[in-house]
C-alpha cells in the first residue's frame, strides 16, 4: 500500500519551467507564420499587381463601364 | 419562596428544560444546521469534525490503540482510523461525474427546439424579403461591381477574367 509522498514543494516552479517558454514560443511561432504566410504573399501580390498596371488604360475601361459619375461613356 | 412552590407543582422535568424562573430567558434549542459539519471539499481539507460520530466498539479500541505508537498500526487499521475521520478520499470526491451527458443532451434539445421556432417564424410571421435578392438584381450588383474594379489585387475583381468576360478558372 505504501503509496510515494506526493512532490509538496516547488510546484509553481514545476509548471512555470514547462509553460513559460512553451507561451514565449507559441506566438513567436504564431507571429512568423501569419508573416511569411500571409504579410509576405500580400505584398508580393500588390506588387506584381501595379508592375503591369496601365492606369490610363483601365481608367477608359471604368469609363465605358458607365460607373463614374464626373465623365460619360465617350460617344453619345 | 413562592416561586419555589409553584416549582414544586410543575414537577423537577420542566426545571431542566425551561429556566424561565432567572431572567425571563430560556435556553435556544441547538438545531442540527448550527452545529459544525462535516463536508468533504477540496479547498478544506480538514473538516471541523469527525465523519463517524459514533464509533462502534472495535472503533473505540482503535481510537485507543491510535494513542499509542503508529508504529504499532497495520496498513488496515490506519486505512480504518482514516475512514473513521473521513468519508471520502480526495482521488473519491475529486472524481468526475457523468452529469456533461445530460448537460449535451439539454443543449442539442434546446437549439432543437429552437431551430423549429425559427422555421415556425420564417414561414408564418416574416414578410417576402426585399427586391435586391432577386436574380435580376443581383447580376446587375455584381456587373456593377466588376465595373468598378471591387478588390482587383486578390479579392472580387482579381478573379474575373476582363478579356474573356468569364470568372477566372
Amino acid at each position: 500500500m505504501s503509496l510515494a509522498k506526493p512532490a509538496m514543494r516547488g510546484l509553481l516552479g514545476k509548471r512555470l519551467r514547462f509553460h513559460l517558454p512553451i507561451a514565449f514560443a507559441l506566438p513567436l511561432v504564431a507571429a512568423a507564420a501569419f508573416k511569411y504566410g500571409v504579410t509576405e504573399p500580400r505584398k508580393q501580390a500588390y506588387a506584381n499587381f501595379y508592375k503591369q498596371y496601365d492606369t490610363t488604360a483601365e481608367f477608359n475601361n471604368i469609363r465605358e463601364a458607365g460607373v463614374f459619375e464626373s465623365v460619360r461613356p465617350t460617344g453619345k | 419562596m413562592l416561586a419555589t412552590r409553584a416549582l414544586s407543582l410543575v414537577g423537577k422535568r420542566a426545571i431542566s428544560t425551561s429556566i424561565c424562573v432567572r431572567g425571563g430567558h430560556g435556553v435556544a434549542k441547538v438545531d442540527d444546521y448550527a452545529l459544525p459539519a462535516y463536508f468533504d471539499r477540496r479547498e478544506n481539507p480538514l473538516p471541523d469534525v469527525q465523519f463517524v460520530t459514533e464509533l462502534s466498539a472495535v472503533q473505540k479500541s482503535l481510537k485507543e490503540k491510535e494513542k499509542g505508537s503508529w508504529a504499532t498500526l497495520s496498513n488496515e487499521e490506519k486505512i480504518a482510523l482514516y475512514r473513521i475521520s473521513f468519508k471520502q478520499s480526495f482521488a473519491e470526491m475529486n472524481e468526475g461525474t457523468k452529469e456533461w451527458k445530460s448537460v449535451i443532451a439539454g443543449m442539442f434539445f434546446f437549439i432543437g427546439m429552437t431551430g423549429l421556432v425559427v422555421l415556425w417564424q420564417r414561414k408564418f410571421v416574416y414578410g417576402p424579403v426585399p427586391p435586391t435578392f432577386e436574380s435580376e438584381w443581383k447580376e446587375k450588383e455584381v456587373q456593377r461591381m466588376l465595373d468598378m474594379r471591387i478588390n482587383p489585387v486578390e479579392g472580387f475583381s482579381a478573379k474575373w477574367d476582363y478579356e474573356n468576360k468569364e470568372w477566372k478558372k
